[in-house]
């Protein structure tokens, strides 16, 4: 750099510009022209500095109606369709690296489904004693017919990257799905996200690692309540903090999180399983209990997820009633 | 003419985004991947000079903050992304840069870049992190970043370097 502005600081100068501009041309092969845009550059620069700045003020400064949802909103049904697109195509491909996993872990894979199809199957054999009683308990939930929910899936088609400091992901299901912001967004080992934004294809969801998210969890051990925080890190290390109400009470390690549920289930329904505590912290100056949940999710991996939406609700596609039944 | 590059160059950034944010994640390493934008407008910039990258960071940075699944404060990676572009078009001398000198100029750029990214994030609270935490992250993406250079920079430069004479024409 150091060397190319020696070059340039006399073409700033008066009389020696012109016959110094043309030998650089003739030796730049018609790239000269460069040297004339250096120059304005610089207020160029400035301009475009003051709009990415403004754009920062307008979005930070707006809140929850900021005027740049919109263009979020026109950006993403553009851009939506042909993340889903590409995610469909390389599909194939993504699942290759499964197939070069080792032996061991493959082995350690099967001594695990032995155990636990063992324990399951032990669960099976007094399977019609929990289904006559199951019936009965049926007959009475169907009378409180609001309190079934209903699962749109979808498909994780975009991942935020960690550059951008939010675990943000892109869903292929979006308002034609009968989804609407706010919605819970699980997958079948447990709590995902909630729903931030739609498009007609699309939808974006807020992980509930990210550094934004708070959930009401509820350890099920002792139905203390408590807020779940994200701590902003996918993959092995991703943990959420458990600050529970009462500082009396101390989760016990292995109990498990659920969520607590709001009202009308937006933006969390209640009893979605969270994660596991593993430690359990205790801030005298606080007088709070903290408890490190690992969450039953892997989000490094997330792929098919199910958007729960109110039962009844129209949508492009199969929904997943409460009673399990496809419509 | 110049409308031709112009959309040859978003189109360029709208592909790198679109695999960014498709391709990359089931690659990343703890949820970080290449920057692809920044690639290409340090590509742009190395070929074309601060004039045309500044604007092309300014589009990328943009389209980064929108397209879904972004969230964070909208304008961030705008702000990155131009000076970016207006240092690395800086960097370019009056040969053809060498390798070496693209891939510094890569892992500079790209420092830089995720630096302006994270601490404005810092200033605006937005994510709440340490500062070890940001530093590691700056880091992994550097190295993928430099990573990526000699899969990505000879095909953008290349790319850009066939629109040239298109320019003076």
């Amino acid at each position: 750099m150091g060397r190319f502005d020696r070059l340039r600081r006399p073409s700033g100068g008066l009389g020696r510009r012109s016959p110094f501009r043309s030998a650089r041309e003739r030796r730049w092969s018609g790239s000269g022209q460069l040297d004339d845009g250096a120059r304005p550059s610089r207020s160029l620069l400035v301009a475009l500095v003051l709009a990415s700045l403004t754009l920062i003020t307008l979005d930070y400064h707006g809140g929850d109606s900021s005027p740049v949802d919109s263009a979020r909103q026109a950006v993403g049904e553009v851009f939506g369709p042909v993340e889903a697109g590409t995610a469909t195509a390389i599909r194939p491909f993504t699942s290759v690296p499964d197939w070069f996993r080792s032996r061991s872990a493959l082995n350690e894979d099967v001594a695990r489904l032995q155990a636990e199809n063992s324990r399951l199957r032990s669960a099976a054999a007094t399977e019609d004693y929990d289904r006559n009683r199951l019936r009965e308990y049926d007959g009475l939930t169907a009378a409180a017919d609001n309190l079934g929910y209903a699962l749109v899936p979808a498909r994780v088609v975009a991942m935020g990257s960690a550059q951008s400091f939010s675990d943000t992901v892109t869903i292929d299901a979006g308002s034609a799905a009968g989804i609407h912001p706010d919605m819970t967004v699980l997958n079948n080992d447990g709590l995902v996200g909630r729903v931030l934004r739609v498009t007609r294809t699309t939808a974006t969801v807020l992980l509930i690692v990210d550094t934004d998210s708070v959930v009401g969890g509820r350890v099920g051990e002792s139905m203390e309540v408590g807020f779940l925080h994200g701590r902003g890190e996918i993959g092995g290390a991703g943990r959420l903090d458990l600050e529970l109400v009462d500082g009396a009470e101390v989760p016990s390690s292995h109990d498990t999180v659920v969520t607590w549920g709001s009202q009308d289930g937006a933006p969390y329904v209640s009893g979605v399983p969270v994660g596991r505590v593993t430690s359990v912290y205790s801030s005298v100056r606080e007088s709070t209990q903290r408890a490190v949940i690992d969450p039953y999710v892997d989000f490094g991996s997330l792929d098919l997820v199910g958007v729960v939406v109110p039962s009844g609700t129209h949508s492009d596609r199969a929904v997943i009633e409460a009673d399990g039944s496809l419509r | 003419m110049s409308a031709v590059r112009g959309l040859v160059a978003a189109l360029a950034v709208a592909v790198a985004l679109v695999l960014q944010v498709t391709v990359f994640p089931h690659l990343a390493f703890e949820g970080i991947v290449p920057n692809l934008c920044l690639l290409v407008v340090v590509g742009a910039a190395l070929t074309r000079g601060p004039q045309f990258a500044v604007v092309l960071g300014f589009l990328a940075g943009v389209a980064l903050d929108l397209a879904p699944p972004a969230d964070h404060v909208a304008g961030r990676w705008a702000l990155a992304l131009v000076v970016v572009g207006w240092l690395a078009g800086r960097m370019r001398q009056d040969v053809r840069p060498t390798a070496s000198t693209v891939v510094a100029t890569v892992a500079a750029s790209s420092f830089v870049g995720t630096s302006i990214f994270a601490i404005s994030g810092l200033v605006l609270r937005d994510p709440a992190l340490s500062v070890p935490d940001l530093l590691r992250v700056i880091l992994v993406a550097v190295l993928w970043d430099v990573l990526l250079t000699p899969f990505v920079l000879p095909l953008v430069m290349r790319m850009f370097h066939r629109l040239e004479p298109a320019r003076t024409a």
